[in-house]
């Protein structure tokens, strides 16, 4: 649970798509489950980590969250109110109130428009925000605030770098001075020598504008730097959640535990005595999800159980009792155990 | 020494003007040994392993200058008859995205049993035995059963491994593995990377490994070579490196990594942008970055310096940046 007040939660949130077989009578014959009952709440002011491997289903809650996506069921409570229900003008109220920077800052913004006209388009859509006289003025603050001169605000994106690129990406997304952001691995196509700019951008903005964060990436390292709280999604489902030292210090899902040790750390000494788990296989089609746990196909401690019934994401039963530790977070596992796998200098 | 280059110089001509991709560059590797090169994009480590393997489109690029001296014989003066037995039989190539790599209408049995019926003249038949041995040292779950099947019946992990697979058919004594597991989730990554790493010592041979990831080059490499603007500007044992840089660059690109053990305070960033290559800053060329440039840096390429004997550094303050990280 978040430490402040949510200001966004969802609950049981699912995307099929569905698989259909046949020309003129399309008959549905399966479905790929992207997302298969996601739950977490987001507080305010909050930084909301989510990371997984490819096919996790962790950008599809992002445009769920941006609405995007429609969801197959389940709720995206924004103050409260059920976004998923709304539409027409309710809808739109809320959409200004949470927006996306997205991955890949070469595909994301038109090439035939100026940098003005991509950072102002959310003005035309959202009239009553800035009055027409102002927009410019508006669209060169904002350049300012992402580090960028304002005056390249007649320049077109292929002016620019990647990192100012990712730059204009996120002034885009502040124009209608939103409340929540949802980012979708806004650095992993970055250089490392610029992530770090980017990365501190993103800080230096969540202080100043009082933002909430979800952001979405595969790293392990930049999530933790920036997040309060973590969550691990595999195949569809969040398997553990809590703060970032609860996950990284004293992870008790297996997956996690897994995850974690293969992140290649940059320090040699570490080499020697690290004790790495590494998975067998691939993750498995999210049209074919197994029984059970969804991760007992790749898991080393999968028994009989694993296979039969559905781990809930909860405080594992085995470690509620004794006194309150770290290791008292949600985790869907019914053998979780604390492991420490993460090297220490 | 396996393969020494010699100030490599490598152009590409485009219409806005010559591109100097690769600009002298030095290294060595030796039997056995992993080089890491490290670099972003446009530091031309790429370039440098195409050139090495004789596969850079020329025209647009050009080499300059600079020999690669390959077990003894310098590589650029063979005829490409000579060059191709070099290619494939003593030195492979793994690239970063397997997919493209591999030919989607042929079979994974046939693309690599074609490097046996062509380098030796193998019958198709015993190509394809060999084919399902090689895939079943990369450790391809039923080889024998996939050994007919199209890439794309394969997963990313999978399509990885059997480009190793490939890259290791006629057992050369260099392998250039470029990026190898970028395009790889965490937990197949090490799953490849261990794979790599184990075939290599079991074959001794030599590894260049190119990357932008600092954790894959603490886990594998023996020694790094870091690439900047086409010329390398530190190389030293990967031990020494990463507790004591003798370069800006390498030193700004340690501390501006996140890390997995901690929760970091500000993220310290280098500032700016890498240099287009059309137009190098004169001097150093990552003076307008560096924050410790002085005149000098501006205005005086900086050598190779000698740090120890076995740690090279291309910075007039190699010694200040040294002491600075203690």
């Amino acid at each position: 649970m978040p430490a402040s007040e949510p200001i966004l939660e969802v609950s049981g949130l699912v995307k099929h798509y569905p698989l259909t077989q046949g020309i003129l009578f399309k008959k549905q014959v399966g479905a790929v489950k992207a997302v298969d009952g996601v739950d977490f709440a987001l507080g305010q002011g909050e930084t909301l980590g989510i990371v997984g491997e490819s096919g996790c289903g962790k950008s599809t809650v992002a445009k769920m969250l941006v609405n995007l996506e429609r969801p197959t069921a389940g709720q995206i409570k924004y103050k409260g109110e059920d976004v998923t229900k709304l539409s027409g003008r309710a809808l739109k109220a809320v959409r200004r109130n949470i927006q996306m920077v997205f991955q890949d800052p070469y595909t994301s913004l038109n090439p035939r428009m100026t940098v003005g006209d991509i950072i102002g388009e959310p003005y035309e859509i959202h009239p009553e925000v800035a009055p027409k006289g102002d927009r410019r003025r508006r669209v060169q603050d904002l350049l300012d605030v992402v580090g960028l001169n304002p005056e390249y605000i007649n320049r077109y994106p292929h002016q620019f770098s990647g990192g100012q690129r990712q730059r204009i990406g996120i002034a885009r997304g502040l124009a209608l001075r939103p409340e929540i952001i949802v980012a979708d691995e806004p650095v992993s196509a970055l250089d490392v020598s610029v992530q770090a700019q980017v990365v501190n951008l993103l800080d230096s903005l969540q202080n100043e504008f009082d933002l909430s964060y979800v952001f979405i990436a595969h790293d392990l390292s930049i999530v933790r730097h920036i997040s309060d709280r973590v969550g691990v999604m595999y195949l569809g489902r969040i398997v553990e959640i809590g703060t970032d030292e609860e996950i990284y210090e004293h992870p008790t899902h297996p997956y996690t535990q897994a995850l974690l040790s293969a992140v290649p750390v940059p320090d040699p000494e570490a080499r020697e005595h690290r004790e790495r788990i590494i998975l067998s296989g691939d993750v498995p089609s999210p049209a074919n999800i197994p029984s059970g746990c969804r991760f007992r196909t790749r898991c080393w401690k999968a028994q009989e159980r694993c296979a039969l019934e559905v781990p809930e994401l909860a405080v594992p039963a085995v470690l509620r009792i004794g006194e309150k530790t770290p290791a008292q977070h949600d985790s869907a596992c019914f053998f979780a155990e604390e492991k420490h796998v993460v090297p220490t200098e | 020494m396996l393969l020494e280059v010699r100030d490599l110089q490598v152009e590409f001509r485009t219409r806005e003007g010559v591109a100097k991709a690769v600009n002298g560059v030095n290294y060595t590797v030796d039997e056995g040994e992993t080089l890491a090169v490290l670099g972003e994009s446009g530091s031309g480590k790429s370039v440098t392993a195409q050139a090495i393997m004789g596969i850079l489109d020329m025209p647009p690029g050009k080499i300059a200058g600079g020999e690669i001296v390959f077990q003894g014989k310098d590589l650029l003066k063979l005829k490409e008859e000579e060059r191709r037995k070099v290619r494939g039989a003593k030195m492979a190539m793994i690239f970063q995205d397997a997919l493209s790599s591999l030919n989607p209408v042929l079979s994974v049995g046939a693309q690599i049993g074609e490097l046996f019926t062509v380098h030796q003249g193998m019958s198709r038949k015993d190509a394809r035995t060999k084919a399902v041995e090689l895939m079943d040292r990369v450790r391809i779950p039923a080889a024998q059963e996939r050994v007919g099947q199209y890439p794309h019946q394969f997963s990313g992990g999978m399509r990885q491994r059997i480009m190793i697979a490939m890259a290791l058919a006629l057992e050369p004594d260099l392998i250039i593995a470029d990026e190898p597991t970028t395009a790889l989730d965490v937990t197949v990554q090490a799953q490849v990377m261990d794979l790599l790493a184990e075939l290599q010592r079991e074959l001794g041979m030599g590894l260049i490994l190119i990357t932008h990831d600092l954790g894959v080059v603490a886990d594998v490499a023996d020694r790094i070579a870091v690439m900047y603007a086409g010329r390398i500007v530190e190389t030293a044992p990967v031990h020494e490196i990463y507790k004591r840089p003798a370069h800006p660059y390498t030193k700004g690109l340690l501390e501006s990594i996140p890390r997995l053990d901690q929760k970091g305070q500000e993220l310290y960033a280098i500032k700016g942008l890498p240099p287009n290559l059309m137009h190098i800053p004169p001097g150093c060329a990552f003076n307008p970055r560096c924050p410790m440039a002085q005149d000098v840096c501006r205005t005086d390429v900086p050598p190779l310096y000698e740090v120890s004997p076995t740690r090279r550094s291309a910075c007039h303050f190699w010694k200040e940046t040294l002491d600075a990280g203690q």
